[in-house]
């Protein structure tokens, strides 16, 4: 069926079967693979996405009940004043590994900082666990949403590059 | 691994040049397959240099999360004297033919190329050189470079390599084992910090991993696998699945496990992977496993314990008479481990995509070893290696699952099946966990005997692993030479070999990530017996500093003992603690020692901080990303020590599904800090993918032992 939806600050209209997942819709019919497929399960969070401004999982998503919602993805979050925060700060703290996780972990970090702007470390452990990292960036995931956060470095890195930026 | 060992692995490099020029030299000059005069002016096969002077290096191994796409441009940047914003970057093809060598494992990217990449560097700085003291009329010798411009000092004239590159590119390479290379001193770009190269993109979300891959016409392909493995298909009923709109095919496949001309994996194929996957349900599959369905993880235990109640069946190694020695030792310690299967769950799952036209194969490969890839996929799918075109795609994270190439095998049945249509093989998570080339399990039956003095002077393994036709089948061999046998006089190491219907493979550190934890846990036993703390049995079990024989390259003590005392230093270890437990191991040709602290509070062990020391050589080449190798490798070891991480079989079948099954470190689990230090010393720079894994679970298994009391001798360890 026909289903209408506004995705990344666009309206887009979608064929698809009403039990297709949003993260697969994303992924094939609107072309936007930058959501990523880790479990299928809800266990993973590779597939944060935003829906109507809360983190969800779009693998555990139906299209039909994404119906006439407003979805942020990893596509469209730097246009967001906290998810440009974050991920400006993901690059500064270089904290991608293979990458794979690192745009659930964005959603899922952004979401965190828009309800709690100043998150103790233990906030910050807790909300980020439903996300995995099999690279383990983990450390660096925490640096970053405090730098984002505008909190000072729970430890200070001497290695820590220091705006040495790749070209 | 000694120097001369390393400093000649550069003929590994094939040569050949862009412009058709072949060159003579033992490295490979290439400069990809650029037309004629349409194409900026390559170098070599790595080097492009652009009209705006901005320089395209080539990457040529396949980056996993190891951060290879920067690290080895850098090498090259640095000897062609390049400002680093001056480097773009681009991932080549897979063709070994033209680059050498293309394989992400074995951390073995460091020593495979640091001399290699910064002679292409030196060679094509070499040409920029000569192109311009021909311009100028002046001799070679009286130029320099700085941040892509040759300069001739004493006339203040300079030029860029982009205004020398058409002339340089018609020079002749130079011999690239005599181009000079800097002397360390000089570097500014190693051992600077470089970040990830496809940060911007991954941060944006944009395309880049081989599940990404798009194409006009792209068809998906689920798959539905024999549950057991080495199981055969017998009958497929597709009537209900092939009704479904939008499913365009069924295909029977081999995965490379099978013998050719069987199946053990059918495909459906249509124009969605979501649709596909959900068709799998309607898919009815016979399939022959009686062959297999024997085989269990209480099987395995059963018959572990009834090898171990015997003498070995074979001899790995032998010194001296250890059960004599044992017989007259003043105190003997005996203890049994273990060590489960385990998976690679790397985040992406397997996939592939290929398109068949023409009689040619083009695979966009998410593959750690394209080599190996290419060579597998034409075995199964009957192609000629040279009719194959590989393009490598980054990749969501690599273990070592990706050094075996089923899914490119698939994919390339797939595609011959539909030619002219692309297709993408997908794994869902549950095909994943249940059709990886798992780390083996294995079983260890120690005895040590010590003398009065404290000193090891016997030392006998039992150890129980998986073999086929008498040989240990993928990553379940043991080094006969495994640490302390070679420096203990009378030991005795054995093997006996059981048989498995799973396919085995290389998990990040294979062998090591379980002979650490083996060796290291029973060593504290034995320093404890011995009335010492593990650092200090291992610095007097080293001995003096000299090489000794090691598994595949010989073992530095004195480097050993560098570790041992930096990583002693900076923790502030002071003998046995509550709390903390320690660790080295050598794999890799990296010399780690770790310290790990916990507590244990409301029945849950937490870990609080980790320190690392590492030696690999003389040069970390890119500080920032081996910090975050040694870091994910700690991390990755604590989760298969803490939490439940095993690959359990029932009937031949693997019983994990999902994370739920199998769980891997989340951040609640990760301790507050990591603290790495390089110990530097005058050998050749080695590889950081690996060797930083291994000894933080013995380290951990001993820091819990040290607050309860209770030896920790099996893993997945039982938390409390
Ligand atoms: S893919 Fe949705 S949580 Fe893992
Ligand atoms: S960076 Fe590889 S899974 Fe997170």
């Amino acid at each position: 069926m026909s289903i209408a939806l506004t995705v990344n600050g666009r309206k887009r209209v979608v064929e698809a079967e009403t039990d297709k997942p949003l993260l697969w819709v994303l992924r094939e019919d609107l072309d936007m693979p930058g959501t990523k497929f880790g479990c299928g399960a809800g266990l993973c969070g590779a597939c944060t996405v935003h829906l109507d401004g809360e983190a969800v999982r779009s693998c555990q998503t139906l299209i039909a009940d994404a119906a006439g919602k407003v979805v942020t993805t990893i596509e469209g979050i730097a246009a967001n004043a906290i998810g440009k925060r974050v991920s400006a700060a993901w690059a500064a703290l270089d904290v991608p590994q293979c990458g794979y996780c690192q745009a659930g972990q964005i959603m899922s970090a952004t979401a965190l900082l828009k309800q709690n702007p100043k998150p103790t470390a233990d906030d910050i452990d807790g909300w980020m666990s439903g996300n995995i990292c099999r690279c383990a960036t983990y450390l660096r995931i925490r640096a970053a949403i405090r730098h984002a956060a505008g909190l000072p470095a729970e430890i200070v890195d001497a290695g820590q590059p220091s705006g040495e930026q790749m070209a | 691994m000694s120097k001369a060992a390393i400093l000649n692995r550069r003929s590994f490099m094939v040569a050949s040049l862009a412009g058709g020029a072949v060159l003579t030299l033992d490295a490979s000059v290439v400069l990809g397959a650029s037309a004629p005069g349409a194409q900026p002016d390559v170098l070599n096969a790595f080097v492009r240099i652009n009209a705006d002077n901005s320089v395209t290096i080539g990457a040529k191994n396949p980056e996993i999360g190891q951060g290879v796409k920067v690290m080895l441009p850098m090498l090259i940047a640095e000897e062609l004297d390049l400002a680093w914003e001056q480097v773009i970057i681009e991932q080549t093809d897979a063709d070994e033919k033209v680059y050498g060598i293309q394989t992400a494992g074995g951390s073995s990217a460091t020593p495979r190329n640091w001399l290699p990449m910064r002679q292409v560097g030196a060679a094509a700085r070499a040409m920029l050189i000569a192109a311009a003291a021909k311009q100028w009329g002046v001799d070679a010798a009286t130029l320099s470079t700085a941040r892509g411009a040759v300069l001739h000092k004493m006339s203040g004239k300079s030029l860029t390599y982009a205004s020398l590159a058409k002339a340089a590119s018609a020079e002749t390479p130079p011999d690239l084992a005599k181009v000079a290379l800097k002397d360390p001193t000089a570097f500014s770009i190693i051992g600077q910090s470089k970040v990830g190269v496809d940060v911007p993109k991954i941060i944006k979300g944009e395309p880049l991993f081989g599940i990404d891959m798009r194409l006009p016409g792209l068809v998906h392909a689920a798959v539905v696998k024999c549950p057991s493995h080495g199981g055969t298909v017998v009958a497929i009923d597709d009537a209900a699945v092939k009704a479904i709109p939008g499913v365009i095919a069924v295909v029977a496949v081999n995965s490379g496990y099978v013998p050719l001309g069987k199946s053990d994996t059918v495909l459906i194929v249509a124009d969605s992977w979501w649709k596909a996957s959900k068709a799998r349900e309607k898919l009815a599959v016979t399939w022959d496993d009686s062959a297999v369905r024997g085989f269990s993880t209480a099987g395995y235990e059963k018959d572990a314990a009834g090898l171990l109640a015997h003498a070995p069946q074979t001899s790995l190694f032998k010194a001296g008479d250890a059960d004599a020695a044992l017989a007259n030792a003043a105190k003997v310690v005996k203890a049994d481990y273990e060590y489960p299967f385990l998976a690679h769950a790397t985040l992406e799952p397997q996939n592939c995509t290929a398109l068949f036209k023409d009689g040619k194969l083009e695979m966009w490969a998410p593959s750690q070893s394209p080599g190996n890839g290419r060579a597998e996929t034409a075995r199964v799918c009957g192609i000629a290696p040279e009719d194959m075109t590989i393009h490598l795609t980054r990749i969501g994270g690599g273990f070592g699952r990706r050094l075996l190439h089923d899914f490119m095998a698939i994919a390339g049945q797939a595609a011959k099946a539909l030619p002219g249509k692309p297709v993408k093989v997908l794994y869902d998570r549950t095909d994943d966990f249940r059709h990886d080339f798992y780390r083996p399990a294995g079983w260890h039956r120690f005895s040590a005997g010590l003398d009065a003095s404290g000193a090891i002077v016997a030392l006998k393994d039992h150890f129980v692993t998986f073999a086929k036709d008498g040989k240990p089948i993928r990553a379940a061999e043991m080094a006969a030479t495994e640490f302390p046998g070679p420096v203990v006089p009378n030991v005795d190491y054995g093997v006996s070999y059981m048989a498995t219907n799973l396919a085995t493979g290389w998990l990040r550190a294979p062998t090591s990530n379980a002979m650490a934890f083996v060796f290291q846990g029973f060593l504290d036993e034995v320093a404890e017996a011995a009335g010492l703390d593990l650092p200090e049995l291992m610095r007097r079990t080293l001995g003096a500093s000299r090489e000794i024989p090691g598994g595949r390259v010989p073992f530095h003590t004195g480097r050993a003992r560098g570790v041992i005392d930096a990583v002693c230093k900076s923790a502030g270890w002071k003998g046995r603690e509550t709390g903390r437990g320690f660790g080295f191991y050598f794999s890799h040709l990296g010399y780690f020692a770790e310290v790990v602290d916990v507590t244990i509070a409301d029945g849950a062990v937490k870990v609080d901080k980790v320190w690392v020391a590492g030696d690999i050589g003389s040069q970390v080449i890119n500080p920032i990303n081996a910090r975050h190798q040694v870091q994910g490798s700690a991390i990755e070891g604590l989760g298969q020590a803490m939490l439940g991480q095993k690959i359990v079989q029932e009937t031949g079948v693997v019983t994990a599904e999902n994370f739920g099954d199998f769980a891997l470190m989340r951040m609640d689990g990760v301790p507050r800090e990591i603290a790495v230090e390089f110990v530097k010393t005058d050998f050749p720079p080695t590889g950081l993918g690996e060797p930083a894994l291994p000894p933080v679970i013995p380290a951990l298994a001993n820091a819990i032992y040290s607050i309860t009391g209770k030896r920790h001798r099996r893993l997945p360890l039982e938390m409390i």
